[in-house]
């Protein structure tokens, strides 16, 4: 393999992380509140809203329900509006957010919904404000499944990154296809998914060592 | 942290009744028109079966549940109005511990007991300090930077109790406090209930479904069942002479007092015809419960008196005693007439032909 290709290679790994980075990283800003929301705004819980919760629920649903290689391309005179462009790789963290956002909603309202209601009901009988139990005792004692869910998230949004050569976004995905693909060189192609393999075995074996050092829920034989 | 005890206040439940609706329409009454005053500085424990609507009026007294009609005042504040604001600053006052401890398993003991206090946006200097002093007084101090999986349950509810003091409430509700625990750790919690309750003079409310822990550590008891108070008052008196038939039950399973399994097969509501047995519970109250009523019913009476089943025992530090006897029941009207002169409670529970 050429000198040039390599470059080519690792040029693309760092446009996929930028990518998946840059989105995970805004897909959490958005995901983390609305997902927290869903959780706690049905009817009976801390602050109960339920029709806001239902049409909030619909919104997620139906974004979730696009197929992503549609919403790059549906989305577009939305992408150029918030990036100033609708191609390059840029752009493409638009689309990655906006599919993001949704997903990571419902993995946090899931992670949230698992704790035990009776620890939101001693923080009430504390006198602690809604804002105060969301931020003291939800999302600390969701800490581990959110990591674990953020993880998830992280693994799709590689896989999705490699769609957004369709708006002329870069990274290992759109490599293969242009290469590998449509040049016939297989060898291209082998190293893109070689690299997308350990780029995702990375990110899964990180996700559950911070989830594991963040989970005190079982006792794991600290020394005395 | 005794320099400041603060005093307890007491609970006063003004006709309170609470009542679930269903989504499908029609109304339950877990709570039905209750009165009920909770003195200032004592152990009050609220007995009842589950689903009578015990744990629906304690969370009434820190507004966790809100009542439907009447009026629930702790410290003279009426908590069933209160809303915002207003509510969170009662509940300071108003401390509580739970049957499944409910502790933040992501918090260290430490990290648990400061909850309340960061919640009420107390300085972290004031914190650390106060927080040790907590740990110190539960008897934790070796386990302050320990994770609650790391704790058996004793220490857990601690950890709870510690917590609750945290902003030194003028009022514990325990909810069933030990119901999760084995016996013996019961008896370490109640001490510690007990010894607060004595250090801090706080008012502690508690629900429970069994009898010896009553007995153990209340001084006032209220029986509900099926939403109602059907008997309240001095442990003392609730337990030499129970008057309904729930109170009744709860005291049999905790008094020694169960008839012997031999006999449940065989008795009867209503005297056979012909020679029988008739099985009575004597109870024995105050100065009375140390008489030898029963060599005494056979010299005066002349009678034969079988011995079925008995205890004696304290609540608080007065002698009680109950006794399970048969005895010939053509003569039974005559031995409780006896035993009734001299002061004794006696209940016929049936025959035996």
């Amino acid at each position: 393999m050429s000198a040039n290709l390599i470059n080519l290679l690792i040029e693309a790994t760092g446009q996929t992380l930028y990518m998946v980075a840059i989105s995970t990283l805004l897909g959490t800003m958005f995901g983390l509140p609305l997902g927290v929301f869903l959780a706690i705004s049905q009817r009976g819980e801390l602050l109960s809203a339920p029709w806001v919760n239902k049409v909030l629920g619909l919104v997620v649903n139906a974004t979730r329900s696009v197929p992503f290689i549609i919403l790059v391309v549906a989305i577009i005179p939305f992408t150029r509006a918030i990036a100033g462009t609708s191609i390059g790789t840029t752009a493409a963290i638009v689309p990655l957010t906006i599919a993001a956002v949704p997903f990571i909603a419902r993995l946090v309202e899931n992670a949230i919904r698992e704790v035990d209601s009776g620890l939101i009901e001693a923080a009430r009988a504390m006198g602690a404000t809604p804002f105060q139990i969301i931020r003291k005792v939800l999302v600390p004692e969701a800490l581990p499944s959110i990591t674990l869910g953020l993880t998830l998230a992280v693994v799709s949004l590689i896989g999705y990154s490699a769609m957004v050569g369709a708006v002329g976004g870069e990274g290992l995905g759109d490599l293969g296809i242009r290469y590998g693909y449509q040049r016939f060189m297989p060898d291209v192609m082998a190293v893109v998914v070689v690299i997308l393999i350990i780029l995702v075995q990375l990110v899964q074996s990180v996700g559950e060592w911070i989830a594991a050092r963040v989970d005190k829920r079982a006792p794991k034989g600290r020394g005395q | 942290m005794s320099e400041r005890a603060p005093k307890g206040a007491s609970i006063v439940f003004e006709t309170v009744g609470k009542a679930f609706t269903h989504p499908g329409g029609g109304t339950v009454s877990a709570v039905d028109d209750v009165s009920l005053t909770v003195e200032a500085g004592a152990i009050t424990g609220i007995i009842g079966r589950s689903g009578a609507g015990k744990s629906t009026l304690l969370r009434m007294a820190n507004g966790l549940e809100r009542p439907t009609s009447g009026k629930v005042l702790v410290g003279g504040q009426d908590v069933g109005a209160a809303q915002g604001a207003a509510l969170r600053m009662i509940r300071r006052d108003v401390g509580m511990i739970f049957q499944h401890f409910n502790l933040l398993a992501s918090r260290t003991v430490a990290g648990n007991i400061a909850l309340p206090l960061e919640v009420a946006g107390v300085p972290k200097t004031k914190i650390k300090t106060r927080v040790a002093d907590l740990i110190e007084r539960v008897g934790l101090t070796a386990q302050a930077d320990r994770y609650p999986a790391e704790l058996s349950g004793g220490q857990k509810q601690r950890v709870g109790i510690a917590r609750a003091l945290a902003t030194e409430p003028k009022v514990l509700l325990s909810d069933e406090a030990t119901s999760a625990l084995d016996p013996k750790t019961t008896q370490t919690v109640l001490e510690l209930l007990k010894d607060i309750n004595r250090e801090l003079g706080l008012t502690i409310l508690l629900i429970t479904h069994e009898m010896a822990v009553v007995r153990d550590i209340a001084s006032h008891v209220a029986v509900i069942d099926n939403g109602k108070i059907v008997e309240a008052g001095t442990t003392y008196d609730v337990f030499t002479a129970p008057h309904h038939p729930t109170t009744r039950a709860f005291l049999s399973g905790v008094l020694g007092v169960t008839l012997p399994s031999f006999l449940k097969g065989k008795i009867q509501d209503t005297r056979p015809v012909g020679p029988a047995e008739e099985v009575i519970r004597v109870t024995f109250a105050g100065k009375h419960a140390t008489d030898p009523m029963l060599a005494l019913l056979t010299r005066d009476l002349g009678l034969q008196v079988n011995i079925l089943a008995g205890a004696v025992e304290e609540i608080g530090t007065r002698p009680f005693g109950n006794l399970l006897v048969s005895l010939d029941a053509s003569k039974g009207a005559d031995a409780r007439a006896y035993l009734e002169r001299h002061g004794l409670l006696t209940e016929v529970l049936g025959y035996v032909g």
